[in-house]
C-alpha cells in the first residue's frame, strides 16, 4: 500500500490516497494526533493567537473531535487551508477532516464526494463597503469594484445576484482573506464581500471598525460545517456525533462548569446517555463511554464555544440569529442521542 | 590496434547484444525504454485505479456547462453564462496578452541594460550591474507583490479624485493614474466602415502591415540606388508618407475621436482602461527577465572578438554605429538561444498572475473551473497542455528568426 501511496503521488494524482480512506479512525488513533484543516487565519473562526496557538469556533470543532478520538484536545495538527486547496487536502487524505466555515452545497457533497456532517453556522453571503461611500444597499453598488475570495461559492452567488439586478461590477478575485483585507483597506475595492460572519470578523481586525458597514442584503443561503470524505462512514458518523453532543449539551445544559457534577450521574437518562453513565452509544461510535464528555469538556458546549470566540461579547460581535437552539427560535437541532 | 584490419563477418548471434560493443549500447537502450514505458504505464494505470476507487472519472464534459463566475479582463465576449471553455480561452488570452507584451518590453530593457553594463562610464554600468544583480536574484513572485503593494499605495484611488477639491487630478485632463489602473483616452471611429470595431481595427493593422512592406520596398530600392551611383536617397520623408499617410486617410474616413475617461459613481467610466494587476504583473516580468536578458545581451557582446570593434574603428565608424551595425548583428547568434527560453520562462512565470489578480489561464481554468467543478486531473493536464502549445509555438517562431541570423557557413 505504502508503495502504491508513493507511486500516487508521483504520477501527481494527489487523489490516489483517497483510496486509503477507510478506516481514518484507525489512522488517527495510530498517529496520536488529528489532521484538522481550517482557514488561513480568519479571526473567531481559526486563526493562531500571539503564542501560535490555533483558536477559533472552527477550531473549536477539531479540537473536540480530538478530545472524543484521542483524549486530548490538544492532538490536533492544524493544516492551514485556501478557498482552493482545501478539498484536495481532504480528498487526498492530508487531513481527516475540514472544518473550515465550507458552505455544504449540492455538488460539493454529491460530485465531489465528500460528507458535510451537519451545520456548525448557519451563515449567507453579505457586504462591506467603507461608511464614506454613503452606500446603503448592495444594489446601488453598479460599477463598483469588489473584492472576492476566489474558490468560493461566494463568486458564484455574487455573479448570480449582480446578474439578477441587473448591475455591473468589476470582481477582484484575491486567493486569501488577509490579501482581500490589505486590498480593501487600501482601497483598490470598494466592497469587500464574503460570509456575513467572516464580514464581521475582518471587520473586527480594523483599526477603525467603526469606519465600514455591513449592507443589509443576505444574498445566499451558506450553512457551514465540518466535512470528510465519502467513502468513511464510522469516521464520519463520529464527527457528526461530536458536533451533535455539542449542540445537544447546550440544550440540556451541560456546559464545562457542571460537566464534573452532572457526569456523576444524574435523573435526566438523556444527559446520561450523552456523558456515558448510562447505555452504550460511545462504544457503538468505536469509542469509549467518556468521549462525549472530553468533547464537551475540550472547549464547552455549542454555547460556549460561540460565546467565547465570535459571540456579542467578543470583537466579532455576532448575534446568535439564526444560530440559536431551535427551543430559542432558531435552527440548531440535534437528533436525539438515544 | 593495426593487426585487426578486417572485422569478423560472422552471422549475427544473440549473444552479441551483451558482448559486441556495436550492439551493447541498444541492449541498453532497449531495456531502458522498456523500463521507463514501464513505469509511466505503472503510474498511469495506478492513477486509474485509485480514481476508481475513489469513484471518479476523467471527463471534460464540464468544459460545456456555464462557467457562473465574471471575469474582470476579457478579451472576448464573455460574461458569467458563458461556458467553462470559454472561460477557459478567455484565461489563455489574458496569458498571451501578458506574455507578449513582457516579452516586448523585457527585450528591450534587456539589451539597453546590457548594453549599458558594458558602458566605460563607471557610474552607468555599475547602475546597470546592480540592477541585474537585484532583479534576478529575488523570486519573481516577491517582485509581483511588491510592486503591485506598491502601486496600491503609492497611486490615489478614484475617490481622491471625487469632490470638489480632489487629493488628485487627472493628467491634462485625459490621463487618470489611480491604484486600480490606469484609465485613458480611447480611440473610437464615429464613422464605422465594417460596422464594427474589432473589424475597423483590423483595417488599421493591415494598412499598417501594409506600410511595412511598402517601407521595405523603398529600403530595397534606396539600397540598389546607392550600390549604382553611390548615394543613397534621402528616404525619411518617402517612409513617413507611407506610414502616415494611408493611417490618416483611414482615420479620417472612419472618423477617429477620442472618449475620455470621467469619474462615475464608484470608479472611472468610458475611455481605456488597464488594469492595476496587468501593469503590476507586466513590469514585474518585464523587469525581472529583463535582467537575464541583460546578462545574454552581455554575454553575446562580450563573445565577438575585439577584433571587430578595432577593425570597425579604424574604418573610422563611430561607436554607436560599431555597437549596431557591427557587433550587435553578430552578437545576435549568440543571444538568440538563451532568449528563447527567456520568453519561455515569462510565458510561464505569468501563471504567478492570481497573485495579484489578474485572471490569466492559471487563475480561471487551474483556479475556479478546477475549483467549483472539482475536475483537479483533468483541469491540471489541460492546464499543462496549453502551455506546451503555447511554449513550443513560442519556441518554433523564435527558432525560424535564429535560423535567419545564426552564422551561415556554406
Amino acid at each position: 500500500m505504502k508503495k502504491s501511496v508513493l507511486f500516487g503521488a508521483l504520477a501527481g494524482a494527489t487523489l490516489a490516497a483517497g483510496a486509503a480512506a477507510a478506516g481514518t479512525l484507525e489512522d488517527v488513533q495510530a498517529r496520536g494526533k488529528l489532521n484538522c484543516g481550517v482557514t488561513t487565519g480568519l479571526v473567531g473562526f481559526a486563526a493562531p493567537d500571539a503564542n501560535g496557538e490555533w483558536n477559533g469556533f472552527d477550531v473549536a470543532v477539531c479540537r473536540a473531535v480530538a478530545a472524543a478520538v484521542l483524549g486530548d484536545a490538544t492532538a490536533v495538527e492544524f493544516v492551514p487551508t485556501t478557498g482552493k486547496t482545501r478539498f484536495t487536502a481532504l480528498a487526498s487524505g492530508e487531513i481527516d477532516m475540514l472544518a473550515r466555515n465550507t458552505t455544504w452545497t449540492f455538488s460539493r457533497d454529491v460530485d465531489l464526494k465528500f460528507t458535510f456532517v451537519g451545520v456548525n453556522y448557519y451563515d449567507g453571503q453579505g457586504f462591506m463597503v467603507p461608511k464614506e461611500l454613503g452606500v446603503s444597499s448592495a444594489k446601488e453598488l453598479d460599477g463598483a469594484t469588489v473584492c472576492i475570495q476566489t474558490g468560493t461559492t461566494t463568486e458564484l452567488n455574487l455573479a448570480d445576484f449582480f446578474r439578477a439586478n441587473n448591475i455591473s461590477y468589476e470582481p477582484v478575485p484575491i486567493e486569501t482573506n488577509a490579501e482581500a483585507q490589505q486590498q480593501y483597506l487600501a482601497g483598490a475595492c470598494d466592497v469587500y464581500t464574503t460570509d456575513a460572519s467572516g464580514l464581521a470578523a475582518t471587520r473586527a481586525t480594523f483599526e477603525a471598525p467603526g469606519d465600514h458597514v455591513l449592507l443589509p442584503e443576505i444574498i445566499s443561503k451558506e450553512p457551514l460545517g465540518p466535512l470528510v470524505r465519502h467513502g468513511d462512514d464510522e469516521w464520519g458518523d463520529i464527527v457528526r456525533w461530536t458536533l451533535n453532543a455539542l449542540i445537544t449539551a447546550e440544550e440540556l445544559g451541560v456546559t464545562s462548569a457542571n460537566i464534573a457534577e452532572l457526569s456523576a450521574g444524574t435523573n435526566n437518562p438523556e444527559i446520561n446517555r450523552l456523558l456515558g453513565t448510562e447505555g452504550t452509544l460511545g462504544e457503538m461510535l468505536g469509542l469509549d463511554a467518556e468521549w462525549a464528555k472530553r468533547a464537551i469538556m475540550a472547549g464547552g458546549n455549542y454555547g460556549e464555544i460561540f460565546a467565547g470566540n465570535i459571540g456579542e461579547s467578543t470583537p466579532i460581535g455576532l448575534a446568535r440569529g439564526l444560530n440559536a437552539q431551535w427551543t430559542d427560535g432558531g435552527l440548531l437541532y440535534s437528533p436525539p442521542f438515544r | 590496434m593495426t593487426t585487426i584490419t578486417d572485422p569478423p563477418q560472422g552471422s549475427f548471434k544473440l549473444s552479441m547484444l551483451l558482448n559486441d560493443t556495436r550492439y551493447r549500447s541498444y541492449t541498453f537502450q532497449f531495456i531502458a525504454l522498456v523500463l521507463l514505458i514501464g513505469a509511466i504505464a505503472y503510474l498511469i494505470s495506478n492513477l486509474f485505479a485509485n480514481l476508481a476507487a475513489a469513484g471518479l472519472n476523467i471527463s471534460y464534459a464540464f468544459l460545456g456547462e456555464p462557467a457562473g463566475y465574471d471575469i474582470n479582463q476579457r478579451l472576448i465576449e464573455y460574461d458569467s453564462q458563458s461556458t467553462h471553455w470559454r472561460a477557459t480561452l478567455v484565461g489563455v488570452l489574458n496569458t498571451l496578452l501578458v506574455a507578449f507584451l513582457a516579452c516586448v518590453t523585457a527585450t528591450i530593457l534587456g539589451v539597453i541594460a546590457g548594453v549599458l553594463r558594458l558602458s566605460n562610464n563607471w557610474l552607468i554600468s555599475k547602475l546597470m550591474s546592480f540592477y541585474v544583480e537585484a532583479f534576478r536574484n529575488v523570486p519573481v513572485l516577491i517582485w509581483i507583490l511588491m510592486i503591485n503593494a506598491v502601486f496600491l499605495v503609492v497611486l490615489p484611488q478614484p475617490r481622491a479624485f471625487r469632490g470638489d477639491n480632489p487629493e488628485a487630478t487627472m493628467l491634462f485632463d485625459m490621463f487618470a493614474f489611480t491604484g486600480r489602473g490606469v484609465y485613458f483616452p480611447a480611440p473610437i471611429f464615429s464613422n464605422s466602415l465594417t460596422g464594427s470595431a474589432g473589424t475597423d481595427w483590423l483595417l488599421v493593422i493591415i494598412g499598417l502591415v501594409l506600410s511595412f512592406f511598402g517601407v521595405r520596398q523603398v529600403a530595397k530600392w534606396a539600397q540598389a540606388k546607392q550600390e549604382a551611383t553611390g548615394v543613397r536617397p534621402n528616404t525619411l520623408w518617402i517612409n513617413l508618407a507611407i506610414w502616415f499617410g494611408p493611417l490618416l486617410v483611414l482615420f479620417t474616413i472612419m472618423g477617429l475621436s477620442f472618449d475620455y475617461p470621467e469619474l462615475k459613481g464608484f470608479n472611472f467610466q468610458g475611455g481605456g482602461w488597464a488594469r492595476g494587476s496587468l501593469i503590476a504583473l507586466w513590469f514585474a516580468l518585464s523587469v525581472y527577465t529583463g535582467a537575464f536578458i541583460a546578462e545574454n545581451v552581455r554575454a553575446g557582446i562580450q563573445a565577438i572578438s575585439k577584433g571587430q570593434t578595432e577593425a570597425a574603428a579604424s574604418l573610422g565608424l563611430r561607436p554607436g554605429r560599431i555597437m549596431n551595425l557591427v557587433i550587435l548583428p553578430q552578437a545576435l547568434r549568440v543571444i538568440i538561444p538563451p532568449l528563447i527560453s527567456q520568453y519561455l520562462n515569462i510565458t510561464k512565470n505569468s501563471s504567478l498572475a492570481i497573485a495579484v489578480g489578474y485572471m490569466d489561464i492559471t487563475a480561471t481554468l487551474g483556479g475556479i473551473t478546477l475549483n467549483q467543478t472539482g475536475r483537479a486531473i483533468e483541469a491540471v493536464l489541460l492546464l499543462m497542455l496549453f502551455y506546451l502549445i503555447i511554449s513550443l509555438t513560442i519556441s518554433a517562431v523564435m527558432n525560424v528568426y535564429n535560423n535567419s541570423v545564426k552564422l551561415k557557413e556554406r
